[in-house]
């Protein structure tokens, strides 16, 4: 059975599915509780579980998030809510420092079975400080498992990995897609990570994307398609770890790529994808790959101009093009 | 200025006259100063180590500090948990970590206590309570709390023992941690015993120069956590105040702060050479009240024990210590499979080239 919900549903169904079953999991975030989260994702649970397992916070990332290191390294499992990811600045030391390499610098005495979690990425004019997409950011790290599903089905199933999973999981989630909705498969979906998806098959160019992105690439794809050409859409769901095989087998069949990102172009994921192709499938390209990413500007406010920082669907369909050798429009 | 009133400037810790209200058996005074001795064999041979080249990156030994954790940890007991900074070694070697597996590890090798990847600053036996020694000032301070906070949630009896530099009181995270520790400790949620060993200066800055208030106790009170001071030189009292709060953190749940006047009568660390930020007469003041030198006394005074059998002890201590020199030098290295294990827990999920 599957039935259609939203985004914010999905969260909410995987994190409740996980309190029911494990006493371990509780839920630590600024606001989550009394007021009922500032996206409504945990709307209702301070009622249901009480303030002992939905607890809510001071503002202070790096005291909660560091608090919550030191809960997981004793066998709870702490599901973090980041209000925004680009609050994460100030946790940083804790993420980085403590949750990704405990386990590393105690010789393998310790693990960290937790979860941080909240909207990242830019859409809805929230101006500089507040428009980051950070999985580059995060995803250097080893020790760190990064995440970024796009689907209602994929956002429940890989939360549940995300909580029963024994490392810290950055769960980077797409903040302006909330509300949208998707069939999501009833009871335990579990979605591995590090299994990309096919979200559209095609023969003639590969389109790769993760997050809100992958929506953007579906849109360019059926204008694409309107002009004879059939692109493939990957949808990589899971950053660390990687699947690079996804990506490869496709190119072999298309010969072409583009990769698409809504964070700056530099050290950005796209460029990881670029590299991982030009080394595994360089005899099989036909074109060198293309990146459409994020305008190398702080996040502006006005619409008009928030709507350049972002990759555009024409960038897509050009990019595409381009690699195809035919003419952009 | 006399060493013992330096810090009670700021309406610091009144220090104990000789043979003061605290009677401890001259057995236990005999069992504490074996445990400060071992120490000091240890920091010192960490010195030597260093000094040849056996030991990498950075050094942080404890000596003139032993009774700071000698004193606290004879509050520890069975499932309660240690967290402290990258001043670590005493610590370990406390709570029972066997030495040659600590020496071993500031050597790298793979008999080290964390297998050679850790080295001086990052020691852990999880099974005997160590739950770390970290690197970043003031980061470990959130965990630590973190750990009370299940301790509690676990609904078990064990508290934390969070040790804290003086450097580390001017760090964000200490006072985010702080405000976390008070307010879940009304709840009795937060078995916390915060230990700040202030030993005057953070690497080669004085508290003066860090902070205008002075009080490191005095700061918990913005969090709504009790706090005092102890003289951190003395190990008796240092005993005292250790079972006398453990005990009550235990019981309540609610945290408790106490600040241990210490002095490091060594360098900062291994590259401090110079100390251009105190003078030769401040350090050989301290070194008057070195906190072995203080039991030593009072043992002899007491009849309990002779220069001899004084002697013997500290002879004891190097011996053991010697063994542990030998056992990390005749020690591999960790294999070069090591490099990848223990970057994730569970499925091996490194991404890169083997």
């Amino acid at each position: 059975m599957a039935e259609t919900k939203t985004y914010r549903e999905a969260l909410r169904e995987a994190m409740v599915h996980e309190l029911d079953r494990d006493e371990n999991v509780v839920l630590m975030g600024e606001d989550i509780g009394v007021y009922g989260g500032t996206h409504l994702i945990t709307d209702g649970l301070y009622d249901e579980y009480g303030p002992r397992r939905i607890m809510d916070v001071p503002i202070s990332e790096n005291g909660f998030t560091g608090a919550a290191v030191g809960m997981a390294m004793m066998g709870m499992r702490p599901i973090v809510e980041m209000m925004t990811w680009n609050f994460s600045f100030l946790a940083a030391d804790q993420i980085i420092q403590n949750a990704a390499k405990v386990r590393y610098f105690s010789g393998g005495q310790v693990e960290v079975p937790l979860v941080i979690r909240g909207p990242n990425g830019g859409g809805v004019q929230l101006s500089a400080q507040h428009t980051h997409s950070l999985e580059s950011f995060y995803g250097h790290f080893p020790g760190l498992k990064v995440v970024a599903p796009v689907t209602p089905n994929d956002v429940k199933g890989m939360m549940l990995t995300a909580i029963r999973d024994p490392n810290p999981v950055i769960f980077l989630e797409a903040g302006a897609l909330y509300g949208t909705k998707g069939e999501i498969e009833d009871g335990d979906n579990a979605v591995p990570f590090g299994k990309a998806r096919i979200a559209r098959e095609g023969s003639d160019v590969t389109l790769i994307a993760y997050g809100r992105q992958v929506n953007l690439c579906l849109r360019a794809a059926d204008t694409l398609a309107e002009d004879g050409f059939e692109a493939e859409v990957i949808d990589l769901r899971s950053l660390r770890p990687f699947d690079e095989d996804t990506i490869v087998e496709s190119v072999e069949k298309t010969h072409r790529a583009v990769a698409v990102q809504e964070q700056w172009r530099w050290f950005g994921v796209a460029s990881e994808v670029a590299a991982i192709i030009q080394d595994r499938a360089f005899d099989s390209l036909d074109a060198p790959v293309e990146r459409v990413s994020g305008a190398e500007v702080p996040g502006p406010y006005a619409r008009n101009l928030e709507l350049m920082a972002f990759p555009s669907e024409k960038q897509v369909t050009n990019a595409a093009r381009r690699v195809l050798y035919e003419e952009e429009k | 200025m006399s060493a013992d009133n330096e810090h009670s400037e700021d309406g610091g810790v009144e220090t104990r006259e000789d043979g003061g209200a605290i009677a401890t058996s001259s057995e236990r005074l005999v069992d504490l100063y074996r445990q400060m001795a071992l120490i000091r064999a240890f920091e010192e041979a960490c010195q030597r180590g260093f000094r040849q080249g056996k030991i990498g990156g950075y050094l942080h030994v404890y000596i003139g500090q032993e009774a700071v954790a000698t004193g606290f940890l004879q509050a520890f007991k069975e499932g309660d948990r240690v967290i402290t900074a990258y001043r670590d070694h005493a610590h370990a070697l406390l709570l029972g970590s066997d030495p040659n597996e600590v020496m071993a590890e500031l050597y790298g090798r793979k008999t080290g206590l964390v297998k050679g990847k850790g080295g001086s600053m990052h020691l852990f036996d999880v099974e005997r309570g160590l739950m770390g020694g970290y690197g970043i000032v003031g980061g470990h301070i959130p965990l630590g709390v973190g750990i009370a906070y299940a301790m509690r949630y676990q609904e078990t009896d064990h508290i934390t023992q969070l040790y804290l530099g003086d450097g580390a009181i001017s760090q964000g995270a200490f006072h985010e941690a702080a405000n976390l520790a008070g307010l879940w400790g009304k709840e009795g949620q937060c078995p916390c015993l915060f230990i700040v060993e202030n030993n005057k200066y953070g690497m080669g800055t004085s508290v003066e120069r860090t902070t205008a208030m002075t009080d490191l106790a005095a700061k918990f009170d913005a969090y709504g956590i009790e706090n005092e001071k102890v003289d951190g030189m003395d190990v008796e009292a240092v005993v005292e105040v250790a079972e006398r709060i453990a005990e009550q953190v235990r019981e309540t749940g609610q945290p408790y702060a106490v600040e241990a006047l210490t002095y490091r009568t060594a360098p900062h660390g291994a590259a401090d050479f110079f100390e251009k930020y105190r003078t030769k007469e401040e350090i050989e003041e301290w070194r008057e009240r070195d906190p072995l030198a203080m039991v030593e006394y009072k043992l002899i005074e007491n009849d309990a024990l002779d220069e001899d059998k004084l002697g013997e002890i500290k002879g004891e201590a190097r011996e053991r210590i010697q063994e542990a020199v030998k056992f990390a030098d005749e020690s591999e290295e960790p294999p070069e499979e090591e490099l990848y294990t223990d970057v994730y827990s569970g499925k091996d999920e490194y991404m890169g080239e083997e």
